[in-house]
Protein backbone atom coordinates (compact mmCIF):
# COMPACT_ATOMS: atom_id res chain seq x y z
CA UNK A 1 0.00 0.00 0.00
CA UNK A 2 1.25 3.44 -0.84
CA UNK A 3 1.09 5.03 2.24
CA UNK A 4 2.68 2.29 4.37
CA UNK A 5 5.21 2.35 1.66
CA UNK A 6 5.44 5.96 1.78
CA UNK A 7 5.87 6.15 5.69
CA UNK A 8 8.70 3.37 5.56
CA UNK A 9 10.52 4.86 3.24
CA UNK A 10 10.66 8.43 4.62
CA UNK A 11 11.12 7.51 8.18
CA UNK A 12 14.05 5.50 6.85
CA UNK A 13 15.55 8.20 5.29
CA UNK A 14 14.73 10.42 8.42
CA UNK A 15 16.82 8.14 10.24
CA UNK A 16 19.74 7.74 7.80
CA UNK A 17 19.88 11.23 6.65
CA UNK A 18 23.57 12.12 7.49
CA UNK A 19 24.99 14.92 6.42
CA UNK A 20 22.93 18.06 5.28
CA UNK A 21 20.65 18.61 2.94
CA UNK A 22 22.59 17.97 -0.32
CA UNK A 23 23.25 14.28 1.52
CA UNK A 24 19.75 13.62 2.01
CA UNK A 25 18.57 14.75 -1.76
CA UNK A 26 21.25 11.51 -2.79
CA UNK A 27 18.93 9.55 -0.48
CA UNK A 28 15.84 10.55 -1.59
CA UNK A 29 16.57 10.70 -5.39
CA UNK A 30 17.38 6.91 -5.08
CA UNK A 31 14.52 6.07 -3.10
CA UNK A 32 11.70 7.59 -4.81
CA UNK A 33 13.26 7.85 -8.06
CA UNK A 34 15.35 4.47 -8.57
CA UNK A 35 13.22 1.85 -6.24
CA UNK A 36 9.84 3.36 -6.15
CA UNK A 37 9.64 5.20 -9.40
CA UNK A 38 7.60 7.59 -7.60
CA UNK A 39 8.89 10.44 -10.12
CA UNK A 40 10.87 10.46 -13.26
CA UNK A 41 14.33 11.52 -12.98
CA UNK A 42 13.23 15.08 -14.67
CA UNK A 43 10.53 15.36 -12.47
CA UNK A 44 12.93 14.86 -9.59
CA UNK A 45 15.40 17.53 -10.48
CA UNK A 46 11.85 19.97 -10.98
CA UNK A 47 11.07 19.45 -7.30
CA UNK A 48 14.53 20.18 -6.17
CA UNK A 49 14.76 23.31 -8.08
CA UNK A 50 11.46 24.55 -6.61
CA UNK A 51 12.48 23.08 -3.10
CA UNK A 52 15.79 25.61 -3.64
CA UNK A 53 13.52 28.57 -4.09
CA UNK A 54 10.54 28.32 -1.54
CA UNK A 55 11.33 28.43 1.98
CA UNK A 56 11.80 25.60 4.95
CA UNK A 57 14.44 22.49 4.80
CA UNK A 58 14.84 21.08 1.31
CA UNK A 59 14.20 17.77 3.35
CA UNK A 60 11.19 18.82 4.15
CA UNK A 61 10.22 20.29 0.64
CA UNK A 62 11.09 16.87 -0.59
CA UNK A 63 9.04 14.84 1.25
CA UNK A 64 5.84 16.59 0.90
CA UNK A 65 6.26 17.10 -2.71
CA UNK A 66 7.16 13.57 -3.31
CA UNK A 67 4.15 12.39 -1.13
CA UNK A 68 1.57 14.68 -2.84
CA UNK A 69 2.59 13.01 -6.33
CA UNK A 70 3.03 9.31 -5.06
CA UNK A 71 0.06 9.42 -3.76
CA UNK A 72 -2.04 12.10 -5.01
CA UNK A 73 -3.55 13.46 -2.34
CA UNK A 74 -2.68 15.79 0.72
CA UNK A 75 -2.75 13.25 2.97
CA UNK A 76 0.07 11.53 1.12
CA UNK A 77 2.13 14.86 1.42
CA UNK A 78 1.65 14.81 4.90
CA UNK A 79 2.33 11.51 5.94
CA UNK A 80 5.68 11.64 4.05
CA UNK A 81 6.75 14.77 5.71
CA UNK A 82 5.84 13.58 9.15
CA UNK A 83 7.80 9.94 8.75
CA UNK A 84 10.93 12.25 7.84
CA UNK A 85 10.54 14.43 10.80
CA UNK A 86 9.75 11.40 13.08
CA UNK A 87 12.85 9.84 13.48
CA UNK A 88 14.46 13.40 14.48
CA UNK A 89 11.70 13.80 17.18
CA UNK A 90 12.78 10.66 18.34
CA UNK A 91 16.61 11.02 18.49
CA UNK A 92 16.70 14.33 19.95
CA UNK A 93 14.54 13.96 22.95
CA UNK A 94 16.02 10.33 23.80
CA UNK A 95 19.37 10.88 23.40
CA UNK A 96 19.76 14.39 23.05
CA UNK A 97 21.84 14.16 26.08
CA UNK A 98 23.72 11.47 25.19
CA UNK A 99 25.10 12.86 22.15
CA UNK A 100 26.24 15.96 24.55
CA UNK A 101 28.66 13.39 25.48
CA UNK A 102 29.17 10.89 22.17
CA UNK A 103 30.97 14.17 20.75
CA UNK A 104 34.15 13.87 22.82
CA UNK A 105 33.91 9.57 22.11
CA UNK A 106 36.56 8.71 20.06
CA UNK A 107 34.54 6.10 18.49
CA UNK A 108 31.66 8.51 17.43
CA UNK A 109 34.34 10.52 16.51
CA UNK A 110 35.82 7.75 14.35
CA UNK A 111 31.79 7.27 12.61
CA UNK A 112 32.18 10.94 11.63
CA UNK A 113 35.30 10.32 10.06
CA UNK A 114 34.10 7.61 8.10
CA UNK A 115 31.02 9.40 7.19
CA UNK A 116 32.53 13.01 5.82
CA UNK A 117 34.16 11.30 3.20
CA UNK A 118 31.30 8.74 2.10
CA UNK A 119 28.97 12.18 2.18
CA UNK A 120 31.08 13.70 -0.75
CA UNK A 121 30.25 10.82 -2.81
CA UNK A 122 26.51 10.21 -2.05
CA UNK A 123 26.42 13.83 -3.27
CA UNK A 124 28.27 13.35 -6.26
CA UNK A 125 25.96 10.27 -7.24
CA UNK A 126 23.26 11.97 -6.81
CA UNK A 127 24.50 14.63 -9.33
CA UNK A 128 25.46 11.71 -11.64
CA UNK A 129 22.24 10.16 -11.66
CA UNK A 130 20.16 13.57 -12.29
CA UNK A 131 22.80 14.03 -15.69
CA UNK A 132 20.17 11.64 -17.45
CA UNK A 133 18.90 12.36 -21.25
CA UNK A 134 16.21 14.24 -19.55
CA UNK A 135 18.38 16.89 -18.12
CA UNK A 136 21.25 17.02 -21.18
CA UNK A 137 19.43 15.28 -24.09
CA UNK A 138 19.48 12.09 -25.45
CA UNK A 139 23.52 10.62 -25.49
CA UNK A 140 24.32 13.80 -23.15
CA UNK A 141 23.82 15.71 -26.80
CA UNK A 142 22.24 18.87 -25.85
CA UNK A 143 24.50 21.76 -26.29
CA UNK A 144 22.64 24.10 -24.51
CA UNK A 145 21.51 22.15 -21.40
CA UNK A 146 25.52 21.99 -20.82
CA UNK A 147 26.07 25.94 -21.83
CA UNK A 148 23.64 26.22 -18.91
CA UNK A 149 25.22 23.53 -16.55
CA UNK A 150 28.67 25.62 -16.97
CA UNK A 151 27.34 28.96 -16.41
CA UNK A 152 25.32 28.39 -13.47
CA UNK A 153 28.27 26.03 -12.08
CA UNK A 154 30.74 28.78 -12.58
CA UNK A 155 28.82 31.26 -10.99
CA UNK A 156 28.33 29.02 -8.08
CA UNK A 157 31.83 28.20 -7.37
CA UNK A 158 33.89 30.85 -8.51
CA UNK A 159 31.46 34.29 -8.28
CA UNK A 160 29.67 32.55 -5.30
CA UNK A 161 26.49 33.40 -6.67
CA UNK A 162 23.11 32.50 -4.61
CA UNK A 163 21.55 29.20 -5.90
CA UNK A 164 18.29 31.01 -5.54
CA UNK A 165 19.09 33.75 -8.02
CA UNK A 166 20.62 30.91 -10.37
CA UNK A 167 17.25 29.08 -10.43
CA UNK A 168 15.60 32.19 -10.98
CA UNK A 169 17.80 33.66 -13.62
CA UNK A 170 18.14 30.02 -15.27
CA UNK A 171 14.11 29.95 -15.36
CA UNK A 172 13.63 33.27 -17.32
CA UNK A 173 16.23 32.57 -19.58
CA UNK A 174 14.39 29.37 -20.68
CA UNK A 175 11.22 30.64 -21.48
CA UNK A 176 13.31 33.10 -23.88
CA UNK A 177 15.87 30.04 -25.61
CA UNK A 178 13.03 27.37 -25.74
CA UNK B 1 18.50 32.50 31.78
CA UNK B 2 14.82 32.32 31.49
CA UNK B 3 12.76 31.52 34.40
CA UNK B 4 9.87 32.97 33.34
CA UNK B 5 7.96 30.62 31.65
CA UNK B 6 7.92 30.83 27.23
CA UNK B 7 4.17 30.10 26.07
CA UNK B 8 4.05 27.41 23.69
CA UNK B 9 2.14 30.11 20.89
CA UNK B 10 5.48 32.01 21.43
CA UNK B 11 7.74 29.33 20.41
CA UNK B 12 5.33 27.93 17.62
CA UNK B 13 5.01 31.54 15.90
CA UNK B 14 8.82 32.24 16.39
CA UNK B 15 9.90 29.20 14.48
CA UNK B 16 7.29 29.60 11.82
CA UNK B 17 8.59 32.85 11.21
CA UNK B 18 11.79 31.85 10.62
CA UNK B 19 10.42 29.10 8.86
CA UNK B 20 9.04 31.23 6.05
CA UNK B 21 11.11 33.46 5.41
CA UNK B 22 14.72 31.35 4.94
CA UNK B 23 14.42 30.40 1.47
CA UNK B 24 17.70 28.33 0.47
CA UNK B 25 17.51 25.03 3.09
CA UNK B 26 18.17 24.82 6.40
CA UNK B 27 21.18 25.90 6.73
CA UNK B 28 20.20 29.38 5.58
CA UNK B 29 17.83 29.22 8.86
CA UNK B 30 20.48 29.13 11.61
CA UNK B 31 21.14 32.56 11.38
CA UNK B 32 17.98 33.98 11.91
CA UNK B 33 17.28 31.79 14.75
CA UNK B 34 20.10 32.95 16.13
CA UNK B 35 19.33 36.80 15.84
CA UNK B 36 15.68 35.50 16.97
CA UNK B 37 16.01 33.70 20.42
CA UNK B 38 19.80 34.63 21.42
CA UNK B 39 20.16 38.29 20.28
CA UNK B 40 16.37 39.57 20.33
CA UNK B 41 14.64 37.73 22.76
CA UNK B 42 18.07 36.38 24.77
CA UNK B 43 16.12 32.95 25.51
CA UNK B 44 19.38 31.35 25.42
CA UNK B 45 22.91 32.24 25.22
CA UNK B 46 25.56 32.11 22.58
CA UNK B 47 27.59 29.14 24.16
CA UNK B 48 24.63 27.12 24.98
CA UNK B 49 23.15 27.90 21.27
CA UNK B 50 26.29 26.46 19.50
CA UNK B 51 26.34 23.63 21.54
CA UNK B 52 22.92 22.58 20.18
CA UNK B 53 23.96 23.31 16.72
CA UNK B 54 26.60 20.78 16.84
CA UNK B 55 24.38 18.26 17.97
CA UNK B 56 21.45 19.00 15.50
CA UNK B 57 24.34 19.01 12.80
CA UNK B 58 25.63 15.50 13.89
CA UNK B 59 22.77 13.60 14.22
CA UNK B 60 21.20 12.29 11.45
CA UNK B 61 17.45 13.45 9.83
CA UNK B 62 16.88 17.36 9.10
CA UNK B 63 19.09 19.58 10.55
CA UNK B 64 16.76 22.20 10.74
CA UNK B 65 13.87 19.89 12.67
CA UNK B 66 16.77 18.30 15.03
CA UNK B 67 17.82 22.09 16.15
CA UNK B 68 14.02 23.37 16.54
CA UNK B 69 13.43 20.05 18.27
CA UNK B 70 16.54 20.81 20.59
CA UNK B 71 16.04 24.31 21.44
CA UNK B 72 12.10 23.43 22.23
CA UNK B 73 12.75 20.46 24.51
CA UNK B 74 15.49 23.29 26.17
CA UNK B 75 12.45 25.78 26.75
CA UNK B 76 9.39 24.10 27.26
CA UNK B 77 10.42 20.13 27.39
CA UNK B 78 8.84 17.66 24.82
CA UNK B 79 5.52 20.33 24.14
CA UNK B 80 7.89 22.74 23.47
CA UNK B 81 10.03 20.72 20.86
CA UNK B 82 6.39 20.09 19.53
CA UNK B 83 5.94 23.46 19.13
CA UNK B 84 9.23 24.41 17.65
CA UNK B 85 9.45 21.46 15.37
CA UNK B 86 5.86 22.02 13.70
CA UNK B 87 6.41 25.86 13.09
CA UNK B 88 9.54 25.28 11.60
CA UNK B 89 7.98 22.74 9.06
CA UNK B 90 4.64 24.44 8.71
CA UNK B 91 5.10 27.27 6.11
CA UNK B 92 7.57 25.08 4.19
CA UNK B 93 4.72 22.31 4.26
CA UNK B 94 1.93 24.30 2.53
CA UNK B 95 4.05 26.61 0.17
CA UNK B 96 5.60 23.61 -1.45
CA UNK B 97 2.12 21.63 -1.41
CA UNK B 98 0.91 24.52 -3.37
CA UNK B 99 3.72 24.31 -5.57
CA UNK B 100 3.01 20.33 -6.10
CA UNK B 101 -0.79 20.75 -6.65
CA UNK B 102 0.07 23.81 -9.19
CA UNK B 103 2.66 21.83 -11.03
CA UNK B 104 0.83 18.68 -11.68
CA UNK B 105 -1.89 20.89 -13.36
CA UNK B 106 0.49 22.73 -15.78
CA UNK B 107 3.32 20.23 -15.95
CA UNK B 108 2.63 20.05 -19.67
CA UNK B 109 1.71 23.56 -20.21
CA UNK B 110 4.68 25.06 -22.69
CA UNK B 111 5.64 27.73 -20.25
CA UNK B 112 5.95 25.27 -17.69
CA UNK B 113 8.04 23.13 -20.00
CA UNK B 114 10.18 25.97 -21.27
CA UNK B 115 11.30 27.28 -17.64
CA UNK B 116 12.03 23.54 -16.22
CA UNK B 117 13.82 22.56 -19.18
CA UNK B 118 16.39 25.65 -18.73
CA UNK B 119 16.12 24.92 -14.89
CA UNK B 120 17.26 21.39 -14.50
CA UNK B 121 21.21 21.49 -16.03
CA UNK B 122 21.25 24.59 -13.37
CA UNK B 123 19.85 22.10 -10.62
CA UNK B 124 22.44 19.28 -11.40
CA UNK B 125 25.01 22.11 -10.67
CA UNK B 126 23.76 23.37 -7.89
CA UNK B 127 24.18 19.74 -6.43
CA UNK B 128 27.63 19.39 -8.34
CA UNK B 129 29.63 22.33 -6.39
CA UNK B 130 29.06 21.19 -2.59
CA UNK B 131 30.88 18.14 -3.84
CA UNK B 132 34.05 20.27 -4.47
CA UNK B 133 33.42 22.02 -1.79
CA UNK B 134 33.18 19.41 0.58
CA UNK B 135 35.64 17.04 -0.50
CA UNK B 136 37.93 20.31 0.26
CA UNK B 137 36.28 20.55 3.76
CA UNK B 138 36.93 16.77 4.18
CA UNK B 139 40.47 16.98 3.63
CA UNK B 140 40.44 13.95 1.55
CA UNK B 141 44.08 12.56 1.84
CA UNK B 142 45.98 9.53 0.12
CA UNK B 143 44.42 7.45 2.76
CA UNK B 144 40.91 8.40 2.06
CA UNK B 145 40.47 9.71 -1.30
CA UNK B 146 39.05 6.62 -2.79
CA UNK B 147 36.19 6.44 -0.88
CA UNK B 148 34.08 8.85 -1.98
CA UNK B 149 35.05 7.52 -5.82
CA UNK B 150 33.97 4.09 -4.70
CA UNK B 151 30.92 5.46 -2.61
CA UNK B 152 29.57 7.35 -5.92
CA UNK B 153 30.28 4.17 -8.26
CA UNK B 154 28.58 2.03 -6.25
CA UNK B 155 25.55 4.46 -6.05
CA UNK B 156 25.69 5.19 -9.64
CA UNK B 157 26.84 2.53 -11.68
CA UNK B 158 25.96 -0.82 -9.27
CA UNK B 159 22.30 0.73 -7.71
CA UNK B 160 23.45 0.08 -4.60
CA UNK B 161 21.79 2.48 -1.33
CA UNK B 162 23.31 5.24 -0.18
CA UNK B 163 21.79 4.01 2.88
CA UNK B 164 24.15 0.86 2.58
CA UNK B 165 26.64 3.31 2.37
CA UNK B 166 26.34 5.19 4.88
CA UNK B 167 25.87 1.92 7.35
CA UNK B 168 29.39 0.79 6.25
CA UNK B 169 31.38 4.40 6.34
CA UNK B 170 30.01 4.68 9.62
CA UNK B 171 31.22 1.47 10.78
CA UNK B 172 34.23 1.65 8.92
CA UNK B 173 35.13 4.44 10.65
CA UNK B 174 35.16 3.06 13.65
CA UNK B 175 36.86 -0.10 13.03
CA UNK B 176 39.59 2.53 12.02
CA UNK B 177 39.95 4.42 14.55
CA UNK B 178 39.86 0.99 16.98
CA UNK B 179 42.79 -0.14 14.67
CA UNK B 180 44.93 3.10 15.21
CA UNK B 181 43.85 3.21 18.81
CA UNK B 182 45.18 0.06 19.23
CA UNK B 183 48.59 0.87 17.24
CA UNK B 184 49.09 4.00 19.97
CA UNK B 185 48.44 1.45 23.28
CA UNK B 186 51.23 -0.98 21.26
CA UNK B 187 53.70 1.90 20.48
CA UNK B 188 53.40 3.15 24.44
CA UNK B 189 53.96 -0.31 25.46
CA UNK B 190 57.25 -0.80 24.19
Amino acid sequence: MIYWQLFLTFFKIGLFGFGGGNAMISLIQFEVVQRHAWLTNPEFTNMVAVSQVTPGPVGINCATYTGYLASGNVFGAFLATFSLVLPSFIIMLLIAKMLTKLKNNPYFEGAMNGLRPAIVGLIAAAALLLSDKGTFGEHYSDVISWIIFAVAFASVKFFKVNPIIVILVTAVAGIFIY
Amino acid sequence: MSEKKISLWELYGTFAKIGSFTIGGGYAMIPLIEREIVDKKKWLDEKEFLDLLVIAQSAPGVMAINFSTLLGNRFRGKKGSLACALGSATPSFFIILLFAIFLTQYENSPLVVKIFKAVRPAVVALIAVPVFNLAKSAKLNWGTFWIPIVAALLIWKCGVSPIYIIIVAGIGGIVARMISDKRKKNRNKT
